[in-house]
């Protein structure tokens, strides 16, 4: 490193003048942040100076500033930590947006920095000026423009404490260039108190009271666990929980993992795209208990045919998202793993007998498990013909279901969602609510930072893998083994899957008629590259792929015209699926 | 259903932006807005008139509390609660109208701001029925210029925001 850091030992407390510049960096060493994403430029030169001269941060130079702003998500989700990325004013900024609507919408902590011209141009249609403030205020939870230097350490204590804290999600601080050489008393507080800003994280014990008399009397009960069991670390309780009523469970895309996929309470991911056996549990259920998860239109199918017969328990910590799509019996605002424990330590009050939940609940488990074997996840084998669904199928045996699984967005992510058994939470990284392609590969390289030993695999399409592939060169400079899946079916299989279904197959911009050799871009780019085309051939490319040094693509020549089924079309009734 | 909500903001830059935003963003209306800062400067007190359902009105509230910058949101309209707004008329003032501007402004208690040959400018304040009499009676003499606060709100007796 070019010199000596110039910093404060960290938990002595004494005042000291230092550079706006500086005190990014202390901020980020006293956070414990140790690796950011980023791409410098002129308006946050200043700032990459000083991380390079204090050396302990790790720097991953990407290779666009999308890719940085996943790479920090991708991070958050599989540590939990708050991801940062860097970017510079103007172009730098606006390229980051993508990357913090997709963490925005998917609730994950985020720190982004941008740089910004001085504070005297602002305004004036400077050389790579652009109000990325006004630009983020929807997408971001909170956002500041540091104008004073003074300002700086209580803005940056408040950004990351608004990022993780509540209903966590993405902070923007934008950094003109004379804040960042400004100097000013540097005091970072230890503990912040926002006037206008504490969010509720204890329950109220009524409620939860309320929830339990709910459940109590429930014949048909389900669980419909989201995201908010992840970001809470919340699965212990809800694995307890599902197993000490016995209640079945059936989770979000954003909730994969937070109940382990191959439980026998398990039924999997409900939705446009879930099991027959999970959207016919919700139609039928009489009590829902929602946790951590907020009725989205891909969940809720046609709105007036949701659950027609059920009570609702809602569980979130953000008061917004209750009553904002259906109408809930039992609201419950606060931290999913406090809510959950304390519904936990009422059944063990109560000390009902093991037997009587049984008992009670045994006529619909008997329902749910007719309902599996009727329609199970399923698909058709082809002679000759790799099918994408037996791809990931044996991804997950020979991955013993162990690896970090990244997707991007569209067919490969569905098939993954189903075909995938997530045991553990923080294991499936996907855009969610914004549908992000793109997202995928630089989330991978995130995660494999956070956890350098782990195998990260991120499963794509021939489409979306495109929209970021220039962050191979960043995986190949920091030596990161991420292994990518290519499902290549030549085509934006989702949207042509909707134009076979619902557009008389008039594929409108859907096909691709050249795709790159991904197996010589990956030699291009010093990975190793396998293709498979017949599905013999699936084993000898997923093995040699996963034990590769480095980075590698496994690219697989899939079924063109494959779809994604159970669906249910948009606008639809849940119940109405279009089945295998 | 019209509904006023006073809201207590952070006096910083770029809040106001976020709460206009919210409300495009998510396809809310806002019939008027007035805001200005409170005995503590550091405050703003915004009053807001909208309107929409039940079910609309809940979400309003619960996404203007979730802005960072927000401290409370209370709807006035749901209790006892005085409105006042204030308009300023510029009105055409020749010889011949000016005895009948004198006596609309006498009977609603309005003030003459400004005069000149040829226009009366007054000052109207009160409830929304009252500045729409006004402005009825002041029309077919000919209104040159209006201009309007917008409604600002306080629920009555003990309560405060």
């Amino acid at each position: 490193m070019c010199s000596q850091p110039n910093s404060i030992a960290t938990g002595v407390k004494y005042m000291t003048k230092m550079t706006g510049k500086e005190m990014v960096v202390e901020a980020l060493k006293q956070e414990g942040v140790d690796v950011i994403f980023g791409f410098p430029g002129g308006a946050i030169i200043d700032v990459y100076d000083t991380l390079e001269k204090d050396g302990t941060i790790k720097h991953v130079l990407v290779r666009h500033e999308q890719g940085a702003a996943h790479a920090a998500d991708g991070y958050a989700r599989a540590s939990g930590k708050v991801g940062v990325c860097i970017a510079t004013s103007g172009p730098g900024a606006t390229n980051t947006v993508t990357g913090i609507a997709t963490a925005y919408m998917d609730s994950i902590p985020m720190v982004i920095f941008t740089g910004q011209v001085p504070t005297a141009l602002i305004g004036n249609d400077a050389f790579q000026e652009v109000d990325i403030v006004g630009i983020t205020r929807p997408c971001t939870k909170h956002n500041y423009l540091v104008k004073d230097v003074n300002d700086l350490p209580r803005v940056l204590k408040e950004a990351f404490y608004v990022a993780r804290s509540g209903r966590p999600g993405p902070v923007l601080i934008d950094l003109p260039k004379d804040v960042q050489n400004g100097r000013a008393e540097f005091d970072y507080p230890q503990d912040i108190k926002l006037r206008s800003y504490n969010p509720v994280i204890e329950p109220h014990g009524k409620q939860v009271e309320r929830a339990y008399r709910l459940i109590e009397k429930a014949k048909r009960p389900v669980i419909y666990a989201g995201g908010g069991i992840i970001i809470s670390n919340a699965d212990t309780e809800l694995r307890a929980l599902a197993k000490a009523m016995h209640i079945p469970v059936t989770m979000t895309l954003m909730g994969l993992g937070g109940f382990p996929g191959s439980h026998e309470l398990s039924l999997g991911m409900l939705g446009m795209h879930g099991t027959y056996c999970a959207n016919m549990a919700m139609a039928n259920s009489d009590v829902i208990i929602a946790v951590g998860a907020r009725f989205d239109d891909r969940v809720t199918g046609k709105i007036e045919a949701f659950a027609p017969l059920a009570k609702i328990i809602h569980v979130d910590i953000d008061p917004t998202s209750i009553q904002k799509n259906v109408k809930v019996d039992v609201p419950i605002v606060g931290d999913c793993k406090r809510i959950l424990k304390k519904l936990l330590d009422i059944v063990k009050d109560v000390g009902r007998p093991d037997e009587a939940w049984i008992d009670q609940h045994k006529a619909w488990l008997q329902q749910l498990d007719t309902w599996k074997k009727r329609h199970p996840l399923t698909y058709k084998m082809e002679p000759g013909v790799i099918k994408p669904q037996n791809v990931i199928e044996r991804l997950y045996e020979m991955t013993k279901g162990r690896a970090i699984i990244t997707t991007e967005v569209g067919q490969n992510q569905m098939w993954t969602a189903q075909f995938y058994k997530f045991d553990n939470p923080r294991t499936l990284l996907t855009s969610g609510g914004l549908g992000t392609m793109g997202y995928g590969f630089p989330a991978a390289i995130g995660a494999q930072m956070a956890f350098p030993d782990k195998l990260v695999v991120d499963v794509a399409g021939d489409g979306s893998i495109q929209m970021n592939i220039q962050e191979m060169a960043t995986a190949m400079e920091q030596r990161l083994p991420v292994k990518i899946v290519i499902l290549n079916n030549q085509f934006l299989g989702m949207v042509r899957q909707w134009q076979e279904l619902f557009y008389n197959r008039c594929y409108a911009s859907t096909e691709f008629e050249m795709t790159p050799d991904f197996v010589k871009l990956a030699e291009a780019y010093g990975a190793k590259g396998f293709r498979a085309t017949r599905p013999e051939e699936i084993d000898d490319v997923l093995s040699k792929g996963l034990e590769a040094e480095g980075l590698a693509i496994m690219e697989f020549a899939i079924a063109r015209e494959e779809g994604v089924f159970p669906m249910v079309p948009a606008g639809k009734a849940t119940t109405e699926m279009l089945l295998v | 259903m019209k509904h006023t909500l006073s809201v207590l903001v952070e006096n910083t830059p770029g809040a106001l932006s976020r709460i206009t935003g919210l409300f495009s963003g998510r396809a809310f209306n806002i019939e008027s807005l007035n805001v200005a800062a409170t005995l503590d400067p550091t405050l703003s007190h915004l009053t807001l008139v909208t309107r929409g359902d039940e079910h609309i009105i809940e979400q309003i509230i619960k996404q203007l509390r979730r802005l960072i910058d927000v401290l409370k949101v209370v709807d006035v309209s749901e209790g006892e609660f005085v409105e006042r707004e204030m308009s300023l008329i510029k009105v055409r003032a020749e010889e011949e109208y000016r005895a009948e501007i004198l006596r609309i402004s006498d009977i609603f208690r309005c003030k003459i701001v400004d005069v000149s040959p040829k226009s009366y400018t007054l000052e109207v304040t009160g409830p929304e029925s009252k500045l729409k009499a006004v402005i009825e009676l002041l029309r077919p003499i000919g209104i040159k210029e209006i201009t309007r606060t917008g409604n600002i709100a306080m629920m009555r007796e003990k309560k405060t925001i």
